[in-house]
């Protein structure tokens, strides 16, 4: 389907006109036409809604690497709709939030091009069919993150935050791209979709544990997972338009896509059940626990995020168990915390996005969002005040908003995995609905938090830097759509349910049958069921704890301050520097000299090593020609100018010693019928004569260096190694007969390529991808003399790194 | 410190025509005769660092107004394109082609990709060699 090719590319191409585009039209804020992105993919991805929901998918693939099995495939079905649909539709809102957020003072084009760039990033990452396209757009999502985190880069909490969110994310980026190396060893396909049309060959494969838990490893961190949550509350540091979007409504979720995505593979492993839904459960407590503790909203919303994709990736453990059971009546009662995960990971973002974006509100009209400078906002900020009651009370899991439905499914679907007879889960099957309880508690706590001590109380004009007023208009329109679809999704659940989840569950349990079954019709009201008592249980103990909040809290001081995660991941982090530091210092001295040891001892260790195991030093002298006399000369002037250089006195001397040595080669080559050769050596030495003089004046002046005579004799061994290594490989070559030459290819240089010189038709054509590096190479080394040169700090500049 | 080098001055100028006309000969004439991208680069490059050296930085930069750093990046661009270019026809990535044409004056001439290729590594070669002479020069 080129549509959704299309859809990946867009962002990019629009991300690399951004910076043009913003240097033609100052007047108007960039973000508006930027916004005709998403709008654009999202109307192109809803059209095809309908047909995705009748059990069509979409498949294009473009060759991109056929040798080696790469192709860049695009694949659209119901799952990677419901991301699609999520990353463009609340990808429009952001950028609309984002316009009136952020002033025109601000660099918008570089803003704009990382948010495209995350944009086709993410795209990529959830219609990517091939497991390498899908890596490399998995870890541009990372870089793209890296970026916008660090946005305000002149602070240094955004660097340190944007630091920790790459080092995770790549970290656990990599071991994915190691367990999609296992899965192609494993079933040798690249292809997601051939892997788990396989899987019942493979789940006995040596490979199955290791893949499993690389692959989980990159889903975790991405998806802030305990204990790799750390990095999303210093993720908090971003712009808000941004933690709306990457940090809680689409980056987040890659991993929950990932885990999904892969669960027709690797579910129904008990392996696969506990893990993920273990790890899940303990973010959803933990995360739920520690957002109590914030005063920060925006960090109180961080870890109301890491708890809430707990709960998504712990329900989506508990619903791989239906893949252990096969298809049956009984096995489709499980899949319904599938259903339940995909219908909450849409409701998370919706609920959470709208609360976002008045965290932001609140941050940018008052200039705090700290909960103890706030109070009493809601006769002043009556709008601001109703979405943010909208999605709290939906976060808290309350009836009239959506997130009390899927809630809801997720209390049923803990208690009903009690029943299940595997895994030895009708014993230790109670642990589920009691984390869930515990940490929903929790969550209806930090909900009242928001609520009371934002909107309610007292107002303290006083602790505020600026006066208290409504937002603009524009900041309100992005929230108030997104808890439109908070209430309206609680009114018409099933809509969705038929359009949207319908088909994705079809793309997580293929061997079901028919996706119809698997969709149960969501009702607010289904009688008094445990689900329900433990929603009124969570009420009634949230309320009392929430009114002895001063009570209990100090509970959390009982948590050191040295034993948690984050201390460790300095910790590591200082010791990683330090310990790298005094290993670095021991090799990179900054005498050329050592450098010189190093690549002469590699070079012959390897190249002499190899021509003496393998046996090929063996000179033949029979194809010798004769020596003619002018060689001889020419020898011995090379050989004079050589020995002469190391006891030369000035550097001039040196250099022109130098300078005789090339030209001599270059008359070597004129001897030998190489003019190309020959040609480009007398250039060269030119130019790095010319070099030279410019760089005369700034050298020291030229020194005796007292060397130890012990150092002196190790480099003298080391040079006549090398120069007696050279000598054998030249005459070792012409011998050589363990592999057939390649030159008679290029003989027929004038057919294949058209040019009769042969050096040449071999750099432009027939090697010219080697060519094409090589000026990149030399590019990038030009900029960095020049930058070395002229963008250094001079003495006495300030450092202008912590303003 | 003043130095006379009138003599320099006055063969270069004579002296860095017949250099650019060369460079220019050898980046033609490179694809079936010694020469190419590469070298051809190199000989320009000489023959305005020989400029750069007779003649001081401003009075060059006045006649010759060139951002060295864009003629290597333009180089670059040009080099990377016409690999990229050959997707558009369907064929792998950094596929050359050539054909002969019937030119006016020249007659029977071959045209090839490879020139666009060659031509973007010769201006990467000119730009990098003046952009690093020129930093290290200015440098106090």
């Amino acid at each position: 389907m080129f549509s959704v090719t299309f859809a990946i590319i867009i962002p990019f191409i629009i991300a690399a006109l951004v910076p043009f585009i913003y240097r033609r039209f100052k007047l108007l804020h960039i973000g508006w036409f930027v916004m005709l992105v998403p709008i654009t993919l999202f109307v192109m991805l809803a059209r095809l809604i309908p047909s995705v929901a009748s059990g069509k998918t979409y498949i294009h693939t473009y060759n991109w690497i056929p040798s080696l099995n790469i192709n860049f495939t695009t694949y659209l079905d119901g799952l990677s709709m419901i991301l699609g649909l999520l990353i463009t539709g609340v990808g429009s809102l952001v950028i609309l939030y984002s316009i009136f957020y952020l002033s025109t003072k601000e660099s918008l084009q570089h803003f704009y091009c990382y948010l495209l760039l995350f944009m086709g990033a993410m795209l990529g990452v959830v219609f990517s069919d091939n497991l390498m396209v899908l890596y490399v757009f998995w870890e541009l999502t990372s870089v793209s993150s890296f970026l916008l985190i660090a946005f305000w880069n002149h602070r240094k909490a955004s660097r340190l935050g944007a630091q920790k969110a790459m080092l995770i994310t790549v970290s656990g980026g990599i071991a994915m791209f190691v367990g999609f190396i296992m899965l192609h060893t494993m079933s040798g396909s690249f292809s997601i979709r051939e892997i788990i049309a396989n899987v019942g060959d493979l789940t006995d494969h040596a490979l199955f544990i290791p893949a499993m838990i690389l692959v989980l490893l990159g889903a975790f961190t991405k998806s802030a997972q305990f204990p790799f949550h750390i990095w999303l509350p210093d993720a908090m540091e971003a712009p808000t338009p941004v933690s709306a979007y990457l940090h809680s409504a689409t980056m987040v979720k890659a991993g929950i896509y990932i885990v999904a995505r892969f669960t027709p593979f690797f579910g129904g492993d008990q392996l696969w059940f506990w893990v993920v839904s273990g790890v899940g459960m303990i973010t959803l407590f933990w995360g739920s626990f520690n957002a109590v503790r914030q005063t920060d909203l925006k960090a109180l919303l961080a870890y109301s995020t890491i708890s809430q994709l707990g709960l998504i990736m712990s329900l989506l453990g508990l619903g791989s168990i239906a893949l252990q059971y096969g298809y049956s009546e009984e096995s489709i009662i499980y899949t319904q915390a599938t259903f339940a995960a995909l219908f909450h990971l849409i409701n998370h973002s919706t609920f959470k996005g709208a609360l976002f974006m008045v965290v932001g509100i609140l941050d940018h009209e008052l200039g705090t969002r700290d909960i103890r400078r706030l109070g009493g906002l809601m006769t002043f900020m009556p709008f601001t005040f109703t979405v943010g009651v909208i999605g709290s009370l939906s976060m808290a899991g309350l009836p009239l908003f959506n997130g009390f439905l899927s809630k809801e499914m997720f209390f049923a679907a803990t208690v009903q995995i009690m029943n299940a007879d595997v895994f030895s889960l009708q014993t230790i099957g109670i642990i589920f609905p009691i984390i869930a309880w515990i940490a929903s508690v929790f969550t209806f706590v930090y909900c009242m938090i928001i609520i009371f001590k934002t909107f309610l109380g007292p107002v303290q004009p006083e602790k505020l830097d600026k006066p208290l007023h409504e937002a603009p208009v524009g900041m309100l329109i992005s929230p108030i759509i997104l808890s439109v679809f908070v209430v309206g999704i609680f009114f018409f659940p099933n809509l969705l349910g038929g359009y949207i989840l319908k088909p994705s569950m079809e793309s997580i349990y293929p061997t079901f049958g028919d996706p119809a079954n698997l969709t149960p019709s969501i009702h607010a009201w289904h009688g008094i069921k445990p689900e329900l008592l433990m929603t009124i249980g969570v009420v009634l103990v949230g309320a009392l704890l929430y009114r002895f909040l001063k009570k209990w809290k100090p509970i959390y001081g009982l948590l050191s301050s040295r034993y948690t995660l984050n201390a460790y991941y300095n910790n590591f982090l200082s010791f990683a520097e330090s310990k790298s530091t005094i290993v670095t210092n021991k090799y990179m001295t900054g005498l050329l000299r050592d450098y010189l040891v190093y690549i002469y001892i590699f070079f012959i260790l390897t190249v002499g090593g190899f021509f003496f195991y393998s046996g090929a030093f063996s000179p033949s002298f029979s194809m010798d020609v004769r020596i003619r006399a002018y060689e001889v000369i020419l020898v011995g002037v090379m050989a004079v100018a050589a020995v002469a250089m190391l006891f030369s006195k000035s550097r001039m001397t040196a250099t022109l010693l130098n300078g005789v040595l090339g030209y001599s080669i270059a008359i070597f080559f004129v001897i030998f019928r190489a003019p190309d050769l020959a040609l480009t050596q007398l250039v060269v030495e030119s130019i790095t004569t010319a070099l030279f003089l410019l760089a005369f004046s700034h050298l020291p002046d030229w020194k005796k260096e007292r060397v130890p005579s012990k150092t002196k004799l190790t480099n003298a061994v080391i040079s006549v190694g090398t120069g007696a290594v050279v000598v054998l490989v030249a005459l070792a070559v012409l011998n050589y007969d363990r592999f057939e030459t390649i030159s008679a290819f290029f003989e027929n240089a004038y057919e294949l390529a058209g040019g009769a010189n042969i050096v040449n038709a071999i750099l432009g054509d027939f090697r010219g991808f080697d060519t094409m590096l090589e000026v990149v190479v030399l590019f990038i080394a030009g900029l960095g003399v020049y930058t070395m040169i002229k963008l250094r700090a001079k003495k006495g500049d300030e450092n202008i790194e912590n303003k | 410190m003043k130095i006379n080098d009138v003599i320099l001055r006055t063969v270069t100028r004579i002296v860095v025509f017949i250099i650019l006309t060369f460079g220019v000969y050898l980046f033609l004439s490179g694809h079936n005769t010694p020469g190419g991208g590469f070298i051809g680069g190199l000989v320009l490059a000489s023959a305005i660092v020989l400029l750069y050296l007779s003649n001081d930085i401003e009075k060059v930069q006045k006649s010759l107004p060139l951002d060295f750093k864009l003629v290597a990046a333009s180089g670059v661009l040009l080099a990377t394109g016409t690999g990229l270019g050959s997707l558009l026809f369907g064929v792998p990535f950094m596929s050359q082609t050539f054909a002969y044409f019937d030119l006016p004056v020249f007659g029977k001439t071959e045209l090839t990709t490879v020139t666009i290729f060659e031509a973007g590594v010769a201006l990467a070669v000119v730009g990098v060699v003046v952009t690093i002479i020129l930093s290290i020069s200015e440098d106090e």
